[in-house]
C-alpha cells in the first residue's frame, strides 16, 4: 500500500511519526526501543554523535532481536559513555583501543561463528578512529568480508582530544592543528579521504551514508545493513557543537544543510555499486551550511584573504557530489 | 607419540590439541611455520571448531584475539620481534582487560639494523606488559609449555606468552613427544571465562578508569602474577602426573650443589650451558647452572634460594638494556639484594651470534681469577668496535654505523 503523505514537520521535509502507520514509525518512537545508549552519559549538549549512536544501535538492536555485541573505538563516544564505574550502554559492549575496533569486532564475530551463535556484531568509532588510526584494521575487516557492521560517526575532527584535524576534516575548516591564520586559513584543500567510496572499492555487501537529521533514513539504512551478512559500513555525519563552533540547537539543522548543500551526499551502495541516492529537494548554497559554524568564520570576514576562492572551491566540491550521485530531484531541477 | 619433527610443527600440533577456537595469523620470521602448521591442521580437518583468520598486521592479530577472547573463545596467536612491537598497544590491552590469550613469541632481535636471528630483545621489551612469560629450553618443553599455558592463562584470566628461541627451536628438527588428545583433554578443561560479552547479560568491558581506581586495577594485575608464582609449579607437577615428564615450573637448577659459580640463563642456550658446566666440573671447577622457565612472574624467592650458596653468579642474557647493561642480571641482583654474591652480566648471542661452549668456559674460568666487573659482551669483536669509535671521532659525517661495521667485518674476513 502506498500512502501519500503531504504533512511534513514544519520546515523539515520530514514526516511526523503520528502521520504514519505504526509499522512505519521510527524505532525511536517505539516504547519498546532498547535505549542501548541510555541517559546519564557525559556528552555535550547537542552532541550529534550521541544521537547518531543511539539511533543506530537502537535500530540495530531491534533488527538483531537484541542479540548484539558492540565494539567501540577510543574517542568521545567511548569516553562520555563509560566513565568508570558507570556505563550508559544497555548492550554488551567492549572498548579495546583507538585503532583496532574493526579487528576486535572481527574477533567477536569469529567467536560467535565458532560457537554457533547468531549474535550480531557492530564496531563503531569516530572519524579519527575510522579514517586515520583504525584504517588498517578497517580495511582488513572489509577485505576479509568479516560479518561486522562498522559505523563511523563522523564529526570531522579529533574532538575528544580538543578538535585536531583528521583526514575527514573538510577543507578550510579551522581546527586546533589547522588554525585560521595565514594566507590559506584552516585545513588545506586537496587532502582527506572519502571513506564511504573507499569502503565501496572493497566491494563489500553494503555501504551507506546517513545523518542525524533524517531519522527514518538512518534507521532504514541500519536495518538494511543488519539484514545482510558480511562486512558492511555506514558513515553517519554527526555535527559537533564544540568542535564546529555551532549552537547546540543547530545540530539537526546543520546535518540537513550538509545534505542539501551537496557537501554530504546520501547514498547506498552494494558490492561496490551505488544502488540508491537521496535527492536534494531544496538545494542551498554551501555558504548557508558553512556560515553558522565558527570553524568556517574566516570565510565570511570582509576582506579575508582567499575567502571567496575557498568558498568557490567548497561550492565546486558540492557541485561535483551532486553531479556524481545525480542528487537533484526533478522538483529541484525545474526550479 | 615420539616424532622426529620440526619444533614449529610440534608446537602447532600441541596447540591444536589444546582446541583453540580462534587463531589469528600474520607472518613474521621465525614464527611462520607455527601458524602455517596450524592453518594446515584446520584446513585438513584435524582441528575442528576453530576459526583460522589471516589478518593484515600483528596489531590486528592480537586485536582479533582480544575480541574473540572477550566473546568467550579460546584464542591464540604467534609473533616475533618487530611484530611484537607493532602489536605493543594491544599487548598491554590484552593483559589490562584480563583476557587469557596464549601467544607464542619466536624470539628474535629487534632492528635497526634489521636482523631475523635469535635473541631475547623482543621478549624483554614487553616484560612489564602484564603477561605471564615462560621460556622453553627445548622443543619438548615448548610443546609442553603451550599446554600448560592455556591452563594457566584461563585459570588466572591473564594472557601467557610462550617464548621459544627463533630458529634454534622453531626450525630445529628433533625428537619430540607430541601428546595424545585424551591426555591433553584430561589436563586442560574447556575454557570457562570469568568475563564474557553476552547479549543476554550485557556488560561494558574496557571502561575508562580514573585516578580513583586505576592503582587498584594495576595492583590486582600484580596480584594475579603473584598467584601465578604459586600456580606455575603446581601446574607443572600436575603436568608430570598426567604426561609423565618434567616441564615448566619456575626455575630448574643443574649441578648447583656446592657450586661456587652458577650460570643463570633462559631458553635454549641452557643446552650449551649444561654441556659447559659438565666439562668444567670434569676439570675440577665448582660450576653449576640455573634455568629460569618463568620470567614473569619473576620467581625472586626461588632464584635467591638457588643462588645463595654461590660466590659468583654469571647471568648469561640475550638482551641488552642499552645505556644500562643487563636486564635479567638486574632481576637476579634484586633477588640477591642484601647478600654478598658477585653478579656478573654476560651479554651474549645478540642478533643470533653463536654462544659457544668454549667462549663461555673461558669466561667462567676468568671470573674465578679476576676481580669483579659488571658487564661483559661475550665474543664482542673489540677491534671492530674500537676502530669504528675512532673513525667516528675523526669524521663528522661518519655515515651509517651498521654498514660501516659490516664493511669492516667483511674486510677483516677477506684479509
Amino acid at each position: 500500500m502506498t500512502q501519500t503523505v503531504k504533512f511534513y514537520q514544519t520546515g523539515t521535509l520530514t514526516v511526523g511519526n503520528r502521520l504514519l502507520d505504526s509499522d512505519k514509525r521510527t524505532v525511536q518512537a517505539s516504547r519498546n526501543r532498547s535505549n542501548a545508549l541510555t541517559c546519564g552519559h557525559r556528552a555535550c549538549q547537542g552532541c550529534g554523535e550521541a544521537l547518531g549512536a543511539r539511533y543506530a544501535i537502537d535500530a540495530a538492536m531491534r533488527a538483531a532481536n537484541r542479540d548484539l555485541v558492540c565494539v567501540n573505538a577510543t574517542g568521545c563516544l567511548e569516553v562520555f559513555t563509560t566513565p568508570y564505574p558507570e556505563t550508559s550502554w544497555q548492550v554488551a559492549w567492549l572498548h579495546s583501543l583507538f585503532g583496532n575496533a574493526a579487528a576486535v569486532a572481527s574477533g567477536v564475530a569469529a567467536a560467535m561463528r565458532v560457537k554457533g551463535k547468531a549474535t550480531r556484531v557492530i564496531a563503531q568509532g569516530g572519524d579519527g578512529g575510522t579514517t586515520d588510526i583504525g584504517f588498517g584494521c578497517l580495511s582488513g575487516m572489509f577485505e576479509r568480508n568479516d560479518d561486522v557492521l562498522y559505523i563511523c560517526y563522523d564529526n570531522e575532527a579529533y574532538m575528544n582530544t580538543g578538535v585536531q584535524r583528521s583526514s575527514a576534516t573538510p577543507p578550510a575548516a579551522r581546527t586546533a592543528t589547522t588554525p585560521a591564520v595565514g594566507a590559506a586559513p584552516g585545513n588545506v584543500f586537496g587532502t582527506g579521504k572519502n571513506l564511504p567510496r573507499i569502503a565501496m572499492a572493497h566491494g563489500i555487501p553494503y555501504v551507506a551514508t546517513a545523518t542525524v537529521a533524517d531519522l527514518h533514513d538512518l534507521e532504514a539504512k541500519v536495518t538494511r545493513a543488519m539484514g545482510l551478512h558480511g562486512a558492511r559500513y555506514i558513515h553517519i555525519l554527526v555535527p559537533c557543537p564544540l568542535g564546529w563552533g555551532a549552537a547546540s540547537h543547530d545540530t539537526i539543522r546543520l546535518s540537513r544543510l550538509a545534505v542539501e548543500s551537496g557537501l554530504f551526499p546520501l547514498f547506498e551502495a552494494e558490492h561496490g555499486e551505488v544502488t540508491a541516492t537521496t535527492p536534494i529537494r531544496r538545494r542551498v548554497p554551501v555558504a548557508e551550511y558553512l556560515k553558522p559554524q565558527k570553524r568556517f568564520a574566516h570565510l565570511f570576514r570582509p576582506d579575508a584573504p582567499g575567502a571567496q576562492e575557498a568558498l568557490d572551491r567548497l561550492q565546486a566540491m558540492a557541485d561535483a557530489n551532486i553531479r556524481r550521485f545525480n542528487l537533484l530531484s526533478a522538483e529541484e531541477a525545474v526550479r | 607419540m615420539l616424532k622426529q619433527i620440526e619444533g614449529s610443527r610440534a608446537m602447532a600440533e600441541a596447540i591444536a590439541l589444546c582446541r583453540p577456537e580462534v587463531i589469528c595469523a600474520y607472518p613474521i620470521t621465525p614464527q611462520t611455520h607455527i601458524v602455517e602448521g596450524l592453518g594446515e591442521l584446520v584446513r585438513d580437518g584435524h582441528l575442528t571448531g576453530c576459526e583460522f583468520i589471516n589478518v593484515e598486521s600483528e596489531f590486528a592479530a592480537l586485536s582479533v584475539a582480544i575480541g574473540a577472547s572477550a566473546a568467550g573463545a579460546r584464542s591464540y596467536t604467534a609473533t616475533a620481534s618487530q611484530g611484537l612491537l607493532f602489536m605493543m598497544e594491544a599487548v598491554y590491552n590484552a593483559s589490562g582487560l584480563g583476557l587469557p590469550i596464549v601467544m607464542t613469541l619466536g624470539n628474535r632481535a629487534i632492528g635497526a639494523p634489521i636482523n631475523i636471528w635469535n635473541d631475547h630483545s623482543d621478549a624483554m621489551s614487553v616484560r612489564d606488559a602484564g603477561w605471564i612469560m615462560l621460556f622453553a629450553e627445548t622443543n619438548q618443553e615448548a610443546v609442553d609449555l603451550h599446554i600448560q599455558a592455556f591452563r594457566l592463562a584461563e585459570e588466572l584470566s591473564c594472557p601467557v606468552m610462550v617464548n621459544v628461541d627463533g630458529f634454534i627451536l622453531t626450525h630445529a628438527v628433533e625428537r619430540v613427544d607430541v601428546p595424545d588428545q585424551a591426555r591433553v583433554d584430561a589436563y586442560l578443561p574447556p575454557f570457562d571465562p570469568v568475563q564474557v560479552l553476552d547479549p543476554a547479560e550485557p556488560l561494558s568491558m574496557g571502561a575508562m578508569v580514573g585516578p580513583d581506581a586505576f592503582m587498584e586495577v594495576r595492583y590486582l594485575a600484580h596480584h594475579k602474577q603473584m598467584r601465578a608464582l604459586e600456580r606455575i609449579p603446581e601446574l607443572a607437577a600436575e603436568f608430570r602426573a598426567v604426561f609423565g615428564r618434567e616441564s615448566g615450573g619456575l626455575v630448574r637448577p643443574y649441578r648447583i650443589d656446592g657450586a661456587d659459580t652458577v650460570v643463570v640463563a633462559m631458553g635454549s642456550v641452557m643446552g650449551t650451558v649444561k654441556d659447559t658446566v659438565d666439562a668444567l666440573r670434569d676439570a675440577g671447577h665448582a660450576v653449576g647452572a640455573l634455568n629460569l622457565c618463568a620470567f614473569r612472574p619473576f620467581p625472586l624467592d626461588d632464584v635467591r634460594e638457588a643462588l645463595l650458596g654461590a660466590r659468583r653468579v654469571v647471568v648469561l642474557e640475550k638482551a641488552l638494556a642499552v645505556g644500562m647493561g643487563g636486564i635479567l642480571a638486574s632481576h637476579v641482583r634484586m633477588a640477591l639484594r642484601g647478600f654478598g654474591n658477585r653478579v656478573y652480566t654476560l651479554i651474549a648471542g645478540l642478533g643470533g651470534r653463536p654462544i659457544t661452549g668454549d667462549s663461555l668456559a673461558d669466561f667462567l674460568r676468568k671470573v674465578e681469577r679476576e676481580p669483579h666487573y659488571d658487564v661483559h659482551f661475550l665474543d664482542l669483536k673489540s677491534d671492530v668496535v674500537e676502530a669504528e669509535i675512532a673513525r667516528m671521532e675523526r669524521t663528522r659525517r661518519a655515515g651509517p654505523i651498521a654498514e660501516n661495521v659490516l664493511r669492516r667485518v667483511g674486510a677483516g674476513r677477506a684479509s
